[in-house]
């Protein structure tokens, strides 16, 4: 399912923080979303998992406004990792994992075996499945989030929106999890620190600078020294990676720009 | 498949578990005080007063009065307010995403004792005459909600922050008012009746007061019981539970509303009685879990076991003096609490 950003803007408090923001994400791609921190990424994200309004501008998916269904029925087909990812009270993982089939669930219907497969199986695919009934308060960062893309895929959708996927993971578990991301082949947007993972993963990336999109296009097109150096503020060379032939930027993690 | 099936069979097991201690406790407190009416003379009377059945020569007249017109009524109330108390505290935990928050966080018991105090020191004249404690009661708690309401509704969303520090504020607006009250009344016999009621308590209880309460709290547990999944998506944070497709301040408004009547309706009735909301959902989550299909249920019967046993020591602890039933409530609960908190820091 394709999803369309046309001219999204959202007001945080009066202020403008994402302004006039266009692009689209074609079925089956992996988007990704680079900035700087208070770029926007996560503002704009929460307009697709209807956390925030747009002031201006539309969502849409397949062509269809997403925020004109109801919040349920646009949480059938878009889930999300948001940076929520603690919580003060004892649930087990499998708790929380379930709580992804929340918007296929009628007020009173229980889970049923299909729910309790789907829960299953996505532990299995994030390499969970050993701790179901373990408290999910005392996991470690990347274990939670791991559990926490679980829920989204529990969750069936079409549209991944994912918040920082790769934060707290070790390097081991980034890997695994941008695997399984391409695996996947679900619509995907994903907003991105580390510029590497966005190039290897991603079949677009938007770059977002104070709140507006200063560039659009193929990792290797997009990310170029004089970019980075523009909207990232640092020194970096891009080169052909030695192991798998893609984009590889080294940064300049010495100088810094004046 | 095995790993992640519900556990639903510690569930049940629970269930059955307090559904007989809930037998029992009502059992235990119709038949003691001081007179000691054998359970089996209990049950039999019960039985005749309902279905007609049975020889009525098998029991005293007293008897039949203290059992149907005294205890029973009374250990029934202590059922409905213990179970709503339970509930409303597991809801509003949640509701503010919160552990430590308990049913009058909100506000909403201030306003009902002002009401209540207002009736006991200027009762019978004036404006108030005629003006039932409970009525009363209810409306304060009204003015108190409404009061909260229109604070929290402010910048949208009910967040949990505006909720809270808009049940404060209200909550010591009205308490300073109550004091106040209190102070001019001249009535050391209404200073200890305003006490009495402030600290909670089921004395006096008729019939004729349980309908009303019964009726909220089972409507009541019905309309959290269909919100159970969002509630438990409201624990993890408001972004999740957008993402998960719930209409987070809708959501937030509904359960503001269903808390603040039924507390409002407990409060009218019982008076504040304190640390059951607090603790009766603490206290399950050990037992059965967080999960709101569980917790909810076995929050109300849970709670209406503990205020049917807390009432019966509130009445015979110092016979045949009554002991305000917040009292026994705190001092029992409290050590209970700690222990159950020192249980669950070394099983992490």
């Amino acid at each position: 399912m394709n999803v369309t950003v046309d001219t999204v803007s959202v007001d945080l408090a009066g202020t403008r923080v994402v302004s006039g923001v266009d692009f689209l994400v074609g079925d089956g791609e992996i988007a990704g979303l680079v900035g700087p921190n208070g770029s926007g990424k996560s503002t704009l994200l929460r307009t697709l998992y209807r956390h925030l309004r747009p002031a201006a501008g539309r969502v849409l998916l397949a062509g269809d406004d997403l925020w004109q269904r109801a919040p349920a029925a646009s949480a059938r087909l878009v889930a999300a990792l948001p940076q929520e990812r603690a919580t003060d009270f004892e649930l087990t993982v499998a708790e929380v994992v379930a709580m992804g089939r929340t918007p296929h669930k009628g007020a009173f219907s229980r889970d049923n075996a299909h729910d309790r497969a789907l829960v299953q199986g996505a532990l299995q695919q994030v390499g969970m499945d050993g701790l179901a009934h373990r408290p999910f308060t005392g996991l470690s960062g990347g274990e939670r989030q791991r559990v926490l893309l679980a829920r989204a895929l529990a969750q069936e959708p079409r549209v991944l929106v994912l918040d920082e996927p790769t934060n707290h993971l070790d390097i081991r578990h980034q890997v695994e999890l941008l695997a399984l991301l391409r695996g996947q082949r679900t619509t995907t947007l994903a907003a991105l620190h580390d510029l590497n993972a966005a190039a290897s993963v991603c079949d677009r990336v938007h770059v977002l600078s104070s709140g507006r999109i200063v560039a659009s296009g193929a990792p290797a097109e997009v990310l170029t020294p004089s970019l980075i150096a523009e909207v990232f503020g640092v020194r970096a060379d891009v080169v052909t990676h030695p192991l798998t032939g893609g984009v590889l930027i080294a940064f300049d993690h010495i100088t810094p720009l004046p | 498949m095995s790993a992640v099936a519900p556990m639903s069979r510690r569930a049940l097991t629970v269930t059955a578990f307090l559904l007989l201690t809930l037998a029992l406790a009502v059992t235990l407190a119709v038949s003691l005080g001081p007179l000691d009416i054998p359970a089996g003379t209990v049950w039999t009377i019960v039985a005749h007063k309902i279905s007609g059945l049975g020889d009525a020569s098998g029991w005293t007249v007293s008897e039949e009065v203290v059992v149907w017109q005294v205890r029973l009524p009374r250990a029934l109330l202590a059922v409905v307010v213990g179970a709503g108390l339970g509930i409303v505290g597991a809801v509003t935990q949640a509701l503010v995403r919160n552990p430590l928050a308990d049913p009058y966080l909100l506000g909403v018991s201030s306003g009902a004792s002002l009401g209540a105090v207002m009736v006991i020191v200027y009762g019978g004249a004036g404006a108030l005459a005629g003006v039932g404690l409970p009525t009363a009661a209810f409306a304060g708690a009204l003015l108190a909600f409404g009061l909260v309401w229109l604070i929290a509704r402010r910048g949208g969303g009910y967040a949990p922050m505006r909720l809270v520090l808009g049940g404060v504020a209200v909550g010591q607006l009205l308490a300073g008012l109550t004091s106040f009250v209190i102070l001019r009344a001249d009535d050391e016999q209404q200073t200890k009746g305003i006490l009495f009621w402030m600290l909670g308590s089921l004395g006096g209880t008729e019939w004729r007061l349980l309908p009303l309460p019964a009726i909220g709290v089972a409507l009541g547990l019905l309309a959290l019981l269909a919100r159970s999944r969002p509630l438990n998506a409201l624990l993890m944070g408001d972004e999740t539970a957008a993402g998960l497709g719930i209409d987070v301040a809708r959501l937030r408004r509904e359960l503001f509303v269903v808390t603040s009547a039924l507390t409002a309706l407990m409060v009218s009735v019982s008076g504040a009685i304190g640390f059951v909301g607090l603790m009766v959902p603490h206290v399950v989550r050990l037992l059965a879990g967080t999960e709101h299909r569980k917790l909810l249920p076995l929050s109300a019967l849970t709670g209406a076991v503990l205020l049917v046993a807390v009432d019966v020591v509130a009445r015979i602890a110092l016979e045949p003096e009554e002991i305000p039933i917040g009292i026994v409530t705190a001092l029992i609960g409290a050590p209970l609490f700690l222990y159950l908190l020192d249980r669950r820091l070394e099983r992490r």
